[in-house]
């Protein structure tokens, strides 16, 4: 959890000082999901997750300078610095893919789950999304598609409260995302998602029943989004006070409470923070001395056929 | 060589392809049953539940599946319907299937097909008679492929399912039945981007796609009789599309006329129209000439759905026109 946290106040740095080039989405505040989830999944498993996806992206075992230099477009950044915070992936530890479009990544992992059943393999399928997902169409289909089929997915609701600057309950009928994974059929668990403790505990036994075979799970975690929708997004649309008690709320301290409870000395909590922020130091460092990718790149992986560096001028 | 429908054909190309390759499967709407025009028949007896699969009624995850099955290395091939029925699933196509290669920086391919039925067929109105060929064409990372024949539906099909890129397979409804030779061979192929010179002459150049191209060669026809000699080209694909051959063709007769179906207004016929017009201007003799639908919707009853028609005597006259000028 200090890893992500400290990688993408990072990149908030970077932000201001223009190095992140377009929008990024912190998930500061909602480290506990990341945490608790990904490390239950092996390496050939497969993750998806959304335009707030730097923490999974990491939990999965991405390269923190690879996505560093992704986010400030520079060459050797996981997507060649094509893609940037939105599209961040690294098909090489099973990370799919963060999305820009909400709720796409849920008809993906589907499909994604469907050839792991076509070719008879032991992976499962890890779809992340948002509170805000569960309005649009995709959710619905790929559930049910998940369900039809019997496949192996995981789907995770991570719910901050927020569809970008709009509370999702105010734009939301019924009872929410467990009540619709049930409706379904899909069996469907709510836990604390600033708990990682409760998170990991939930994710271990969701897995472990899609490694049995039964078919699509889903957990709703409840979480908050301490910083604002984007990295430019003050968030002025919620009280000071709500924002004040929801930090008293924040996962790292919860967790790190936990452990100094359970007697786990003060200073190694201290030494894992600052390795951390060390590692994330150096990866930011090393990314701003890397350069942008050749302008060559910028017709390249476009397709075979038709190829626009041979057809489109 | 034996005869078969430009159906069978389709059915031929799935056959073999899943015969030679585990990893080539279908899925949509009411496979089990054949598919909605018959063109799937057969398949799941030999290949079962699985690989010719049913789905829902959800567009979008038929779509979107297919997508994140591609980049689990299998190659889907989609069945949409009705192009129509396909805007359902645009997302997933346009931002998901045609991005992901170049976006993710090379790290993935989609090799997926998905087969768009288009056109005008026996009073389907304005939600089935669609033609949106050239919509597709415009979106960097698809190829589109438009066969007119029984052999090209093969073997493009065929090429379209071994092709890495996601291709939009746009087969027309009112070819379904439209009988022809096709090559049994199990290693035919039709390369996608080359056009076919389904006529020779010096007088004109006529261009077209699809169904349309049935029109053209018939309109072709009648203007021998009259002792003009009109060479049609059907491209067969319009991303990749033969620049070359059009040019070629254009070069030699110095008119040129494009016939689709499709609404003319930015219509794919445009894009060869401005080619031509940039790279051969001073080889024109004439002006270059559109004939498409007009920028309407398309009618249920048959009188009001032929004014949309692009017919043998409009083809007829305006390439006299041109060829008198």
């Amino acid at each position: 959890m200090w890893r992500i946290r400290a990688f993408e106040e990072l990149a908030l740095r970077g932000l201001h000082e223009k190095l992140v080039l377009g929008a990024i989405h912190p998930s500061i505040g909602q480290e506990a999901v990341a945490a608790g989830v990904c490390p239950n999944l092996d390496r050939h498993d497969v993750l998806l997750s959304t335009h707030r996806g730097h923490g999974h992206t990491l939990a999965k075992g991405a390269d923190p300078l690879a996505m560093m230099r992704e986010l400030f477009g520079r060459a050797g950044g996981n997507c060649g610095g094509k893609g940037g915070s939105m599209h961040i992936a690294d098909f090489g530890v099973g990370m799919l893919g963060a999305n820009g479009v909400v709720a796409a990544n849920i008809v993906i992992a589907a499909g994604a789950a469907h050839a792991v059943k076509l070719k008879r393999e032991s992976k499962v399928v890890c779809c992340i999304f948002g509170d805000g997902a569960i309005n649009r169409g995709p959710f619905l289909e790929g559930l049910n598609w998940a369900k039809v089929f019997g496949l192996p997915v995981l789907f995770v609701c991570e719910d901050n409260g927020f569809a970008a600057t709009t509370r999702t309950r105010a734009m939301t009928a019924g009872e929410g995302p467990s009540a619709r994974a049930r409706s379904l059929g899909i069996a469907a668990e709510e836990v604390d998602g600033n708990d990682v403790l409760a998170v990991d505990a939930a994710a271990r036994q969701a897995i472990a029943a899609l490694r049995d075979g039964g078919g699509p799970r889903f957990l709703h975690l409840h979480t908050y989004r301490l910083t604002g929708h984007t990295g430019a997004d003050p968030a002025a649309y919620r009280p000071k006070e709500e924002v004040e008690a929801r930090w008293k709320d924040d996962p790292i301290s919860r967790a790190a409470a936990l452990l100094e409870a359970a007697g786990h000395p003060t200073a190694s909590l201290a030494e894992a923070r600052n390795a951390a922020y060390a590692e994330m130091i150096a990866a930011y460092e090393a990314a701003r001395e890397t350069p942008f990718p050749p302008v060559d790149q910028a017709f390249a992986d476009v397709q075979d056929v038709g190829d626009p560096r041979a057809e489109a001028f | 060589m034996p005869f078969m429908t430009y159906a069978e054909a389709s059915r031929a190309a799935i056959a073999e392809e899943m015969r030679r390759d585990p990893a080539v499967w279908a899925v949509g709407e009411d496979l089990g049953r054949g598919g909605v025009f018959g063109q799937y028949k057969g398949l799941v007896e030999e290949f079962g539940p699985e690989r010719v699969s049913d789905a829902p009624i959800s567009e979008a995850c038929i779509m979107g599946a297919a997508v994140g099955a591609a980049m689990m290395g299998t190659r889907p091939i989609v069945e949409m319907r009705f192009s129509d029925f396909a805007l359902c699933a645009v997302d997933e196509l346009v931002n998901q299937a045609a991005k992901a290669r170049y976006m993710f920086g090379g790290q993935t391919r989609v090799p997926l097909v998905v087969r768009e039925p288009i056109g005008m067929w026996r009073s389907s109105a304005a939600q089935h008679s669609q033609s949106l060929e050239a919509w597709y064409a415009h979106i960097p990372g698809l190829v589109v492929v438009c066969p007119s024949t029984p052999a090209d539906n093969k073997g493009l099909l065929k090429s379209a399912i071994r092709c890495d890129d996601p291709v939009v397979y746009m087969e027309h409804k009112n070819l379904w039945g439209l009988e022809g030779e096709v090559p049994e061979d199990d290693d035919f192929t039709v390369p996608i981007g080359e056009a076919r010179v389904v006529r020779e002459g010096g007088d004109l150049t006529i261009v077209s796609w699809s169904a349309q191209v049935h029109v053209c060669v018939k309109a072709a026809e009648a203007l021998a009789t009259r002792g003009i000699k009109a060479e049609v080209i059907d491209l067969r694909s319009l991303w990749p599309w033969d620049k070359a051959r059009v040019l070629a063709s254009v070069e030699k007769t110095g008119r040129l006329l494009i016939a689709q179906e499709s609404v003319s207004v930015a219509g794919f016929g445009a894009e060869v129209a401005a080619t031509v017009a940039e790279r051969l201007h001073k080889a024109l003799k004439a002006p270059v000439k559109r004939l498409g639908a007009p920028r309407a919707p398309i009618s249920y009853a048959p009188p009001l759905e032929d004014a949309a028609r692009v017919s043998k005597e409009m083809i007829v006259n305006t390439a006299e026109g041109l060829v008198r000028t």
